[in-house]
């Protein structure tokens, strides 16, 4: 074990670790807003959000901006990265809405047992993240450096720069945003109602159906704005880089307490810490053997997550 | 049962009778054929298979279509003299993975027409398919594959074109020693049978040099290096070694350039593709250092280049003219009637062969004699691929 190397490397491991955790949180909340829900894990949720971080380099590319191309100026990156996001929220958003309509819907009409809900959901993630792999024949998409990392403020050794500032900033904002939606708005209060009881909902006047389909909407919006995140964080996406953050995220959301929304922003937090941490004091071929052995004693404590409340109970 | 039994009768028969005249059908178009080649060919050089055995997709795939049309041209300029689909090509796709491999080779030593593999291009799946290959005692040659316990399983059908390890990881500490200079040296890799085995002849190769070291999940199993990029820049190391491919390789010197490493990232023949520099970006990328066993394919001797580049309209790549070179030893011992797969292994086990890329001789263990075993440093440019830097002496 290398403790000088963790104590040295804290604060940098801290703030790199905050950043992937806040990506990780984004991603999260759509698993937990559809099982806080239906009881149904959406696997397919991974591909939500691969299909995002292609659809905003896609957009990007219509701008002629490819890994090789030189970083643009002013506005124009202000300006890329939003139409970046739209193209990811579209992408993403349809891409839940479709999942729903296609793999989940006809089975509730139909009574399934929610084995086949599970088994419709593994099928849909494979599916499209396959079909992804042919269309791009496996290989990488590189993204455009539209962002040159510079140095806000150095504390001690922990250079923090101006893309973890975005992405912090700007998951924490979409997650306050959410948070209101759910526990203020007409709509929000429809989707706690479902959660809680979706038959008294539906005695009350509750579109059940429409309800569903605005909560996965929720969720792919979510995961598009991860998405971009992830793009300019990571550099490079692939045909299956939904499934390797997916577990991540979908961990995060039980650590937290899944249905849970602010359970899903600390427990992806906490993760994004966790695997850093880990990785600093073991190296990182120990990274998720470590971050799921803690996951694993975390539920021992506390069977139903850190912050256990479902959506339904969730404070108004 | 009487009537089925005669059932099953009359259509044994009548697919018998099918079958004898596809034979004759086949062979009326196999004469035919020959008669527009060599009249020469007599065909007792004809109507073998030989086998290329690799990734043709999957994330690494690039090598093995490298290795793959590398083999093919050679089959193809033989069946020119010798006649037409004289020795035919068979390709077995692993995906380069040794999960997949030992499949894969199984479906290959069930064709008996099979009296040679070119392959398999990776370390890990040479260990997954190897064993499979000897007891059916087929022979092999793998023009990429460098571990160096390979050959010391006492499979005698191993045969390897290129030096292993022990001569890559050794040159590339030389090459960082006396070339670069650093006085802090970083190394990591990706815990793969590869990887892992020329990160560690490095690490003792530069002995106090060496200021960190860490270990990364394999290619498409982590994307996020934070961890390993904070450590690099941390320990002030100004080179990096990586034991890896170039999936992860361009990763790494992604978020390393982002992090605002200005240090040098160099690693083995594994991250010698531009694969690298699609990820990392060229900007990024450049200056980045690959050693190889291999010459520079675009330095072979004879018209290999540009009959490639007809070929196939892509320059040869990393080992193109190794496999080429594979593919005509194999070819070289039909032509001198080892046409079974017990008398081709011997044949391999004497001949001295001068190739296009190199000459071949091989050791009783399989290994590419000493003698004859070169490496090379390449360096990343402006056009996103790794070009020749210069070849390494031997220290």
């Amino acid at each position: 074990m290398n403790f000088s190397g963790l104590i040295h490397n804290f604060g940098p491991l801290t703030i790199t670790g905050l950043t992937q955790g806040a990506i990780i949180a984004l991603f999260a909340l759509g698993y937990t807003l559809v099982y806080g829900v239906l009881r149904l894990i959406n696997f397919a949720h991974s591909e939500v959000f691969l299909l995002g971080t292609y659809a905003c380099l896609i957009l990007w590319g219509f701008f002629g901006l490819d890994q090789n191309s030189p970083t643009p100026t002013g506005f124009a990156v202000v300006g890329l990265i939003l139409l970046g996001l739209v193209a990811a929220i579209i992408a993403s958003g349809i891409t839940a809405l479709f999942v729903e309509l296609v793999a989940y819907r006809p089975l509730r009409h139909r009574n399934a047992p929610p084995l086949a809900f599970l088994i419709t959901a593994i099928g849909a993630s494979l599916a499209i993240s396959e079909t992804v792999g042919v269309v791009t024949q496996r290989n990488v998409r590189g993204v455009p450096p539209l962002i040159v990392q510079k140095d806000v403020f150095v504390i001690g050794n922990m250079h923090v720069t101006n893309q973890q500032i975005l992405i912090i900033v700007l998951a924490l904002v979409s997650m306050f945003v959410l948070d209101r939606f759910i526990n203020r708005s007409r709509l929000g209060r429809g989707i706690r109602a479902v959660a809680q009881s979706p038959d008294s909902a539906a005695l009350m006047g509750v579109n059940k159906g429409r309800v569903i389909s605005l909560v996965f909407l929720l969720g792919g919006l979510m995961a598009g704005i991860a998405a971009v995140m992830y793009d300019l964080k990571i550099g490079v996406t692939r045909f299956d880089a939904g499934f390797l953050l997916g577990i991540e995220a979908f961990t995060a959301a039980v650590m937290g307490g899944i249905g849970n929304l602010r359970g899903a922003l600390l427990g992806g937090l906490l993760l994004g810490l966790l695997q850093n941490y880990a990785a600093g004091l073991f190296g990182t071929e120990w990274l998720h053997a470590v971050a799921f052995v803690l996951l694993v004693l975390i539920l021992l404590i506390r069977p139903t997550g850190l912050l256990g409340e479902s959506l339904g109970r969730a404070r108004a | 049962m009487e009537e089925g039994s005669t059932l099953r009768q009359g259509l044994a028969r009548a697919i018998g009778g099918v079958a004898v005249v596809g034979l004759i059908a086949g062979a009326a178009a196999c004469n035919k054929d020959t008669g527009g080649g060599s009249s020469t060919a007599s065909n007792s050089k004809c109507g073998y298979e030989l086998a290329f055995f690799g990734a043709l997709t999957g994330p690494a795939a690039n090598l093995g279509v490298n290795i793959e049309q590398g083999f093919e041209l050679a089959v193809i300029q033989y069946n020119e003299k010798n006649g037409a689909n004289c020795v035919v090509v068979k390709k077995f796709d692993s995906q380069g993975d040794p999960a997949v491999a030992p499949g894969v080779a199984r479906n290959l030593v069930a064709d008996k027409k099979i009296i040679g593999v070119v392959g398999p291009p990776f370390s890990g799946e040479n260990e997954a398919a190897d064993p499979i290959f000897e007891a059916a005692g087929v022979p092999m040659i793998s023009p990429s594959a460098t571990r160096t316990t390979l050959s010391a399983n006492g499979w005698k059908v191993f045969h390897r074109a290129l030096g292993n390890d022990n001569s890559q990881g050794p040159a590339a500490a030389q090459y960082i020693k006396e070339v670069m200079k650093p006085t802090k040296v970083f190394v990591g890799d990706d815990q793969s049978a590869y990887g892992a085995g020329l990160a560690d002849i490095v690490k003792k190769s530069l002995g106090s040099l060496v200021v960190g070291t860490d270990k990364t999940e394999a290619d498409g199993k982590q994307t996020d290096f934070s961890g390993l990029v904070q450590k690099v820049v941390g320990s002030g190391a100004t080179v990096m070694f990586y034991g890896g491919y170039y999936a992860n390789g361009g990763l790494i010197r992604k978020q390393l350039t982002a992090a605002g490493w200005k240090g040098t990232l160099v690693g083995g023949d594994g991250m010698k593709d531009p694969g690298l520099s699609k990820a990392a970006g060229i900007a990024s990328a450049k200056g980045t250092i690959v050693t190889c066993p291999c010459a520079p394919p675009e330095q072979a001797g004879g018209t290999f280049f540009a009959d490639y580049k007809a070929k196939w309209n892509v320059p040869a790549g990393t080992y193109s003219d190794a496999a080429f070179d594979s593919a005509n030893i194999f070819l070289q011992g039909i032509d001198q009637g080892n046409t079974a797969i017990d008398k081709m292994n011997t044949y391999l086990s004497t001949v001295t062969y001068k190739g296009v890329a190199n000459t071949y001789k091989f050791t009783d263990k399989g290994e590419l004699d000493p003698q004859y075993i070169r490496v090379f440093a390449y360096k990343f440019d402006d056009s996103g691929d790794a070009k020749v830097d210069q070849e390494i002496k031997k220290s």
